[in-house]
């Protein structure tokens, strides 16, 4: 039972580590020119594909908690 | 170094001693005024004083009150309001029911102090692979990160010296990676946080004696995402608390709304013969951490309370390896 548990902790924890590296590596460098100095509108467009990676990280987690829950009413 | 030094020993001290000595006329003040509520996880009618939380942010205030005396930094005065506005509201809960949007809501205005004296910095920092600036995003990190903390620590505090234990596990393991990415100052910061919970546990382990309440859950998870913040370590303080956030997810992914504990029907956990907690198979009681740890089989309140504690501290580790790897970026 805890084995799942422990299991489900690692795996969030590699995929922040994973999803920061998206961040920092592809949306970091990512920029939209002509826009004056404050770059409003890469900003707010980064914030809208990092809000989306966060949605998809936690609709991975969803399907691995369904997964890990009807395994341990198994057995 | 001593300079660091004496201060850190002094409101440790301070923080512990607050909540050890205020804790018992505390409880005495609540029998007295009949402020119990039922122990449901007792065979006998077990009544226990709430809420804890007078004494939590007492001994919150009182030593970073002796910590801004010797540093002056505008990340004490950060963490103290922040603390204290988390307090308020909670103490409202606590006297009056309010709905399940109170407290996520009222709790954005926790985090203004943050803001207010620019006590933050944009760059979200990520292990192996750096910072990545992006001041929209960060600001609504900001304005959603107390209400995240203050509620996941709230919804974990369903078992006798769960919250306090978990915040005690937690909150070290957040001082450690601190002291390891050599932010001294913020770690002696961050420590009162920890010998408050391990104070208050005291108190709060099973037996309870008393029950911090909407009060001290919210104000002890407060904190927390306010140090998170104010020390730059976000991603990492996320990591310490997997366990309870976890219980958050699994409790909203299976309701799919904000819904207060006591509005539920369903009882996503009931009691064997012998008292034991067992998971019920009821199918609109919301999954929560606790019934996922019962999936395999009813055990004892105190037994419950140890995975926890078991997964705290797996969840801990990771976060310490996460500051190490904060300091090798590839």
């Amino acid at each position: 039972m805890r084995i799942g548990l422990f299991g489900f902790l690692f795996v969030m924890w590699a995929l922040i580590i994973a999803g920061g590296g998206i961040l920092v590596t592809v949306l970091g460098p990512f920029s939209i020119s002509g826009y004056g100095d404050f770059d409003l509108l890469t900003s707010i467009l980064k914030a809208i594909i990092a809000i989306i990676l966060v949605i998809v990280w936690i609709l991975v987690l969803s399907k691995l908690k369904n997964w890990i829950f009807k395994k341990e009413i198994k057995s | 170094m001593t300079e660091l030094i004496i201060p850190a020993i002094i409101s440790c001290i301070i923080a512990f001693f607050t909540v050890y000595f205020i804790t018992p006329p505390l409880i005495k003040f609540l029998q007295k005024r009949n402020l119990a509520v039922k122990d449901v996880n007792k065979k006998d009618h077990t009544m226990v004083v709430r809420p804890g939380g007078p004494s939590i942010i007492a001994g919150i205030i009182a030593s970073e009150i002796v910590l801004y005396y010797f540093f002056q930094l505008n990340e004490i005065l950060a963490i103290m309001i922040t603390s204290f506005i988390a307090f308020v509201i909670g103490y409202t809960d606590d006297r009056k029911v309010m709905g399940g949007w109170f407290k996520p809501v009222a709790l954005v205005i926790a985090s203004l102090p943050i803001i207010l004296l620019g006590t933050y910095d944009s760059n979200l920092a990520f292990p192996l692979f750096g910072a990545v600036k992006i001041p929209i995003l960060y600001f609504g990190l900001i304005v959603f990160m107390i209400p995240i903390t203050g509620n996941t620590i709230n919804s974990i505090d369903v078992l006798n010296g769960v919250a306090s234990g978990f915040m005690v596990i937690a909150s070290f393991s957040l001082s450690i990676a601190l002291f390891i990415l050599q932010n001294y100052e913020m770690a002696i910061i961050s420590l009162p946080l920890g010998f408050v919970s391990l104070a208050f546990y005291k108190y709060h382990k099973i037996p309870s004696k008393i029950f911090p309440g909407d009060s001290g859950a919210l104000t002890l998870g407060a904190m927390y995402g306010a140090i998170a913040i104010v020390g730059h370590v976000e991603i990492i303080a996320a990591v310490a608390l997997l366990p309870a956030i976890i219980n958050s997810f699994l409790f909203l992914s299976s309701m799919k709304r904000i819904v207060e504990h006591r509005q539920i029907k369903g009882k996503p956990v009931d009691h064997t013969e012998d008292f034991r907690l067992q998971a019920t198979s009821d199918k609109t009681a919301p999954i929560t951490l606790v019934r996922l740890i019962l999936a395999a089989g009813p055990l004892s309140e105190k037994q419950v309370g140890f995975a926890i504690f078991k997964l705290a501290i797996f969840s801990g580790i990771l976060a310490v390896i996460t500051a190490f790897m904060m300091r090798v970026p590839i």
